[in-house]
């Protein structure tokens, strides 16, 4: 397959590109935040994403879905991190939908119908730490007969407090580091002796803090099997690192644009200050950092919609390349701006910050150069 | 079974017979590849063989015309066909500076006569190809080259010096850049091409801070260059010039690209703990070489869309650049990276133990990635101009 879009994943670009730039451009992210609004996204502008399909994106067509894969996934998201457009797209259409994959009919049969139609929201519940550690999983989850009961904690849980379903990584067995004893499970918002604290973070999105205080949950909740949901979290995980990736591309350039954009306009010594050439050199060095960041994504994104068994890596170096190249575009776009790059008012500051919550979402570019090191076995 | 599948499989059965077991070594150096020309010798009759079936398939230059010695493949089945070489670890049968960068020149830009008498040459490594490019006062500024192109009926009288030339102590002909017009910058360029036997051409040795001497200083004293060896128009000669450096970055961009050679990830691995206490039993080294590693895969990819792109007729022409720039300085790295790792051992400058300073002098000669084939400041001002558009001084 062509390392380039087909045409039909190109039309599905020009069809998502004008949608998100009319009904979600920055200034909806700055009208949301400047409300204080306690949810995070506008359910509204989530039910468009279910009319339009494109929450089905990677279900079945048997199931409502699209039957697409990774790249038509990316290229929503793209866009999205271009308009910086809070969305539970992500979580939801990438990460839940991705869990359930490994659920039950039954289970699917519950959750799928609800998030196609923009009706339900899922996310995933594995950061326990400062850090983005899924092979260190301490929530326990203890038996009671057939019954399980979680205790523990979990944080940075995108839109985790106006959640109707949460998956749960958890501990049933083995010790906090091992693979083996990792469940997932499928957790209603309303479960009794769960709590969310929805924090602000600085980007202006929410993430919550979850508290499992004696969580009971029949077996029925488990996704796939017992003691073995290492496998699905793992790929749940490739999936919204992909993901995550995607989004930075958007964001990045949405940022370099903006600042080409402020290059060819801001006259400084009576000339354009694009004219000189060493905001040139730095808005070219930025450029080429960004393009083959972005082959990397869309390498990753084939990988995985083909099930290579090397697209684990690839999306490890999609993840840490696109950090690398994304925090760079952000912060050149801030200083190249100069002192209105600072402004509040102005949006580039707003790249900035999203670029800096999704860099650490799912792992830095640190976490997945260390295991890409350890994977080659150095 | 789809044509492609068919051809992919015929493909493999005919390397999988033909490519001798020799050819399918690594390479440990470029010694042992062949280069072509009047002077060249095989290093081996494999070598010999190889070269022969691969030219008689026309799979030396497999998307090229089959009236010029290609084999008209397309773009699919020229990449069906590397991929199964690498598969098999097939070296290339024919290293040859020429055949990337003035072969397709000539398929563009070249007249009929000159496309017969030179591409099945070029193929069968017969002749070996120099470049007159660069001279002492034109580096970046190319285009303010000097070197002088007299018409003198029915032939050209070619006066000057050019710098930097690469082998050209070696090679049987030279495609050079000559000034036909001292009225215009751009408009007065001519690209010639001519026998480096000529009478009035000469070459001196530069020794290089590797202690090689790749490159030539190359003297033009009254060369008398028949009429019919102008290609292109007189005076257009730029945009031949620039179509071939486009080529030329691809071939260098390749640089960065670990072909053929153990990845730093695999070299980390041989090394880690078997030295305790040693060169690689350093986390903030292993750190280093994990984000170059993630660097050089990303380019990989990089490389893999620049090169499904071109064959589509997709993506903008200056993305050569990028591939060059990114490629080059990657390249670098890397090298500065191994000097990192084997530590005292890459100091050796003449010992057998080091294969006579190989890593130093490999590295010393990386640092010429970034300014031949054009600067990295030069791609960055294409970029900047081409891609982004940003304005003009």
């Amino acid at each position: 397959m062509p390392l380039f879009h087909t045409e039909q994943q190109a039309i599905l670009a020009d069809t998502v590109r004008p949608f998100l730039a009319e009904e979600a451009p920055i200034r909806h992210m700055r009208a949301l935040r400047d409300a204080d609004d306690r949810i995070g996204f506008s359910p509204q502008l989530w039910r468009s994403f279910g009319e339009l399909g494109l929450n089905g994106i990677l279900m079945d067509e048997s199931e409502g879905g699209l039957g697409l894969g990774h790249v038509e996934a990316g290229i929503v998201l793209e866009e999205i991190g271009r308009n910086l457009t809070p969305s539970p797209f992500l979580a939801t259409a990438v990460g839940a939908v991705t869990a359930l994959k490994s659920g039950s009919v039954s289970q699917r049969e519950t959750w799928l119908p609800r998030i196609l139609n923009g009706d339900a929201v899922g996310t995933l519940a594995v950061d326990e730490t400062v850090r983005h550690r899924p092979e260190r999983i301490t929530l326990q989850a203890d038996r009671i007969g057939s019954r399980f009961r979680l205790v523990g904690e979990k944080r940075f849980v995108t839109y985790g407090h106006v959640a109707d379903v949460l998956i749960v990584a958890a501990r049933t067995a083995g010790s906090e580091d091992e693979e083996l004893g990792v469940t997932l499970f499928l957790v209603e918002r309303e479960a009794a002796n769960l709590t969310a604290e929805a924090d602000r973070l600085t980007d202006a999105n929410l993430a919550a803090r979850l508290k499992f205080d004696g969580v009971e949950l029949s077996a029925d909740a488990v996704i796939g099997e017992i003691d073995h949901g290492f496998g699905a979290l793992s790929k749940t995980l490739s999936a919204l690192c992909a993901g995550v990736s995607a989004e930075m591309v958007g964001v990045a350039s949405g940022a370099l644009s903006m600042t080409v954009g402020y290059l060819n306009e801001r006259k400084q010594f009576d000339r354009l200050i694009g004219s000189f050439q060493a905001l040139q050199h730095r808005a070219a060095h930025l450029y080429a950092e960004m393009e083959v960041a972005r082959a990397a994504v869309l390498k990753a994104q084939q990988l995985l919609d083909s099930n290579d068994q090397t697209a684990e890596q690839a999306v490890m170096v999609a993840k840490a390349m696109t950090c690398m190249a994304s925090a760079l575009a952000v912060q050149e776009g801030v200083q190249m701006h100069g002192g209105i790059g600072m402004t509040d008012e102005y949006d580039v500051g707003f790249y900035m910050k999203r670029q800096r919550v999704l860099a650490e979402s799912f792992g830095g570019a640190d976490y997945h150069a260390n295991r890409l090191a350890r994977l080659a076995g150095y | 079974m789809s044509d492609h599948e068919t051809f992919r499989q015929e493909t493999r059965a005919w390397l999988e017979t033909n490519c001798p077991p020799e050819m399918r070594q690594p390479i440990r150096s470029e010694d042992e590849l062949f280069w072509g020309g009047r002077r060249a010798s095989y290093i081996s009759a494999a070598q010999r063989i190889w070269l022969d079936r691969m030219a008689e398939k026309g799979w030396i230059a497999p998307d090229w015309p089959k009236e010029y010695g290609g084999a008209g493949l397309s773009p699919e089945e020229t990449n069906i066909l590397q991929t199964e070489m690498g598969r098999l670890g097939c070296r290339p049968p024919l290293s040859s500076f020429g055949l990337a960068t003035l072969g397709p020149t000539l398929l563009k830009y070249g007249t009929e006569e000159q496309k017969r008498e030179h591409l099945p040459k070029m193929l069968r490594g017969e002749i070996l190809w120099c470049q007159g490019y660069s001279e002492p006062g034109a580096g970046s500024d190319l285009a303010s080259l000097a070197t002088r192109a007299e018409d003198k009926g029915d032939h050209f009288l070619v006066n000057g010096q050019k710098i930097w030339t690469s082998g050209a102590d070696k090679a049987d002909w030279i495609f050079c850049l000559v000034r036909t017009d001292t009225s215009s910058k751009h408009n007065g360029i001519s690209f010639l091409l001519f026998d480096m036997e000529t009478p009035g051409v000469s070459t001196k040795l530069i020794k290089l801070i590797s202690g090689y001497s790749p490159f030539c200083e190359t003297f033009f004293d009254n060369v008398k260059v028949p009429k019919k060896n102008l290609v292109g128009e007189l005076n257009k000669g730029w945009d031949v010039a620039k179509y071939l450096l486009s080529h030329e970055r691809e071939s260098i961009s390749g640089e960065g690209l670990e072909t053929g050679q153990l990845s730093l990830g695999e070299m980390a691995k041989r090394t880690i703990g078997t030295e305790p206490g040693g060169r690689l039993d350093d986390p903030v080294l292993r750190a280093r070489i994990a984000l170059f590693e993630v660097r050089a895969q990303a380019f990989r990819a990089m490389s893999e869309r620049f090169v499904d792109e071109l064959k589509h007729e997709r993506g903008h022409p200056a993305q050569a650049s990028i591939m060059k720039y990114f490629g080059t300085e990657l390249n670098k790295q890397r090298h500065e990276l191994i000097m990192d790792a084997r530590g005292m051992d890459a100091l050796e400058w003449e010992s057998e133990r080091s294969r006579g300073g190989a890593d130093a002098r490999a590295w010393l000669r990386t640092k010429a990635n970034s300014i031949e084939g054009g600067t990295s400041e030069v791609q960055l001002n294409i970029i900047a101009k081409r891609i982004l558009q940003l304005p003009g001084a």
